[in-house]
């Protein structure tokens, strides 16, 4: 069986930072990821990033995908693309599946940064062609250049709703209008404004009842819920739509972290079900970390600190870096991950996360 | 607060953030008018002003901060910021004529001398304006500035166009 020092199972950007940063100091690592590309969703961001120059602020999510590709090749990654990591087993031991044969690995430390899941929302309608998750409609213009439909709806306001919706109305598609059943809208107002300003209709407290059609979506139905989320009778009005957008948040992809038999607690905050954690990102599970959205739904700004702190974990618990080094650079990643956490909208994610701690 | 109701910043809004310039500097010429309301963790505004101009400080949540008198309405911070936020004002473009400048990341961009569509912050056209300019240097990255002319008193309203 092939062994290795550090494998990192997800190549996004929690886990291209993890790679590079354990290789930075002499770990021999193996990323692992399912799909035939590294980059996870930041080939899809084709927006500028918040944050500071220290957080690559101002740069597009995918250029920040092809720096941190060329600095994974650079400090001599073995990168395993189109493999899936379907088996967790006692002593580290990975089981993999590429082009249909099925091999295993050893690993002396593993991270775990597999990411998230779109949610799925249940109305009648609901399996239409046409009704979709908001990454699903990024992947085919951003990725596949392909016009997933003419006339849209999107459901949610956070981040993701916001800032897809802008990028729907950027490949030509018409943005009829957004709903959000909550009574404010969730994510940065910058990206509401900048829908707003280019004639996209926002109803919040509003949400989606049904989507019409025979062989597709031809239409949406929305109704106005009152404080308590339910649907208040006569307010239903149906929008001419080829296209539902969903963008009702994420749910970390735990399945691994549980066949190695992590601690778990639930924390809506952070998308669902996460796995216990210290300020090392180390799991309940020795030797074991978690990075990224797996460890919590946040931003990719965070997820890259956070892939960074789990590698110099694992480089200083393989005694390849000294621990007042290790300690130094783990407060600066960490430094600049509290900096995203400082306002309104970082505050809650902070609390959840520190509510995560394993006491070490 | 209908800024988190339907994405709109009003007036009132508007005049209560540090980053609005006053009446007073608005009447000598241009100068940016940043449009970022909220806490979030942000400051590439910060380093892309070679006057000085914005302060953000630490932590990067603070709401940046126009130092007007410093700011000349160059436009450098438009296309850098995130949020598509940051505008320039030109009050004295023409005689009854004002100047907006704003970020656009759509295709096709526009021409010199075109007749565009001038939108307000909710989207409608209020005016027939002209572009006068279309900048697109590679330090914008992808990020345009286009510049409109519209009626002085629309300034502080058109914050977008359709061609």
């Amino acid at each position: 069986m092939k062994k290795v020092e550090l494998a990192v199972i997800g190549a996004g950007p929690a886990g291209l930072c993890a790679a590079i940063e354990g290789a930075k100091h002499g770990l021999q690592v193996t990323l692992i990821d399912e799909n035939i590309r590294a980059g996870g969703q930041l080939f899809k961001q084709i927006h500028k990033f918040f944050g500071s120059g220290v957080h690559r602020a101002g740069i597009r999510g995918v250029d920040i995908g092809s720096q941190l590709l060329d600095e994974t090749e650079k400090a001599g990654v073995e990168v395993m693309l189109d493999t899936v990591v379907w088996g967790l087993f006692e002593d580290k031991v990975l089981a993999l599946v590429h082009e249909g044969r099925s091999t295993q690995l050893s690993a002396e430390r593993i991270i775990l940064a597999a990411g998230a899941t779109e949610n799925a929302l249940a109305f009648p309608g609901w399996t239409l062609p046409g009704v979709m998750g908001a990454g699903a409609a990024q992947t085919m213009m951003n990725m596949h250049r392909v016009m997933p439909g003419k006339k849209a709806i999107m459901v949610g306001s956070g981040n993701v709703g916001l800032i897809v919706g802008y990028q729907l109305i950027q490949a030509g598609i018409k943005l009829e209008l957004l709903v959000e059943a909550a009574p404010e809208i969730g994510g940065y107002s910058v990206h509401a404004s900048k829908l707003a300003r280019n004639g996209v209709k926002i109803f919040t407290s509003t949400t989606i009842k049904e989507a019409r059609g025979d062989e597709r979506v031809e239409s949406a139905v929305t109704v106005s819920v009152d404080e308590n989320w339910n649907p208040v009778p006569g307010t239903e009005r149906e929008h001419e739509v080829d296209m539902v957008c969903l963008a009702v948040g994420l749910s970390p992809l735990i399945e691994l972290a549980r066949l190695a038999g992590c601690g778990f607690k639930y924390l809506s905050e952070l998308g669902g079900h996460v796995p216990l954690h210290d300020e090392k990102m180390e799991t309940t599970q020795p030797g074991i970390y978690v990075a990224g959205d797996i460890a919590g739904i946040d931003e990719a700004s965070t997820a890259m600190e956070e892939g960074r702190i789990a590698a110099l974990a694992a480089a200083e618990s393989l005694g390849r870096l000294g621990g007042e080094e290790a300690d130094a650079l783990k407060k600066s990643a960490r430094k600049r991950m509290e900096e995203f956490w400082d306002g309104s909208f970082g505050r809650r994610v902070k609390a959840s996360k520190e509510s995560l701690s394993v006491k070490e | 607060m209908t800024l988190l109701k339907d994405g709109v910043l009003t007036n009132e809004e508007l005049e209560a953030l540090p980053c609005v310039p006053g009446r007073e500097r608005m009447e000598k010429g241009a100068v940016v008018v940043i449009e970022c309301p909220q806490d979030i963790p942000c400051n590439p505004c910060e380093p892309a002003c070679p006057k000085g101009a914005i302060v953000v400080g630490g932590p990067i949540t603070n709401i940046p901060v126009l130092k007007e008198d410093l700011c000349d309405g160059c436009g450098l911070c438009v296309a850098p910021c995130p949020g598509q936020a940051i505008f320039v004002v030109d009050l004295n473009h023409g005689n009854d004529e004002a100047a907006v400048s704003l970020p656009y990341e759509f295709q096709p961009l526009p021409d010199k001398g075109q007749k565009v569509k001038a939108l307000n912050r909710r989207g409608e056209a209020v005016h027939e304006g002209t572009v006068v300019k279309v900048l697109t240097p590679s330090s914008f990255d992808r990020t345009a500035v286009i510049t409109v002319t519209v009626p002085k008193e629309l300034a502080m309203e058109v914050r977008s166009i359709r061609l």
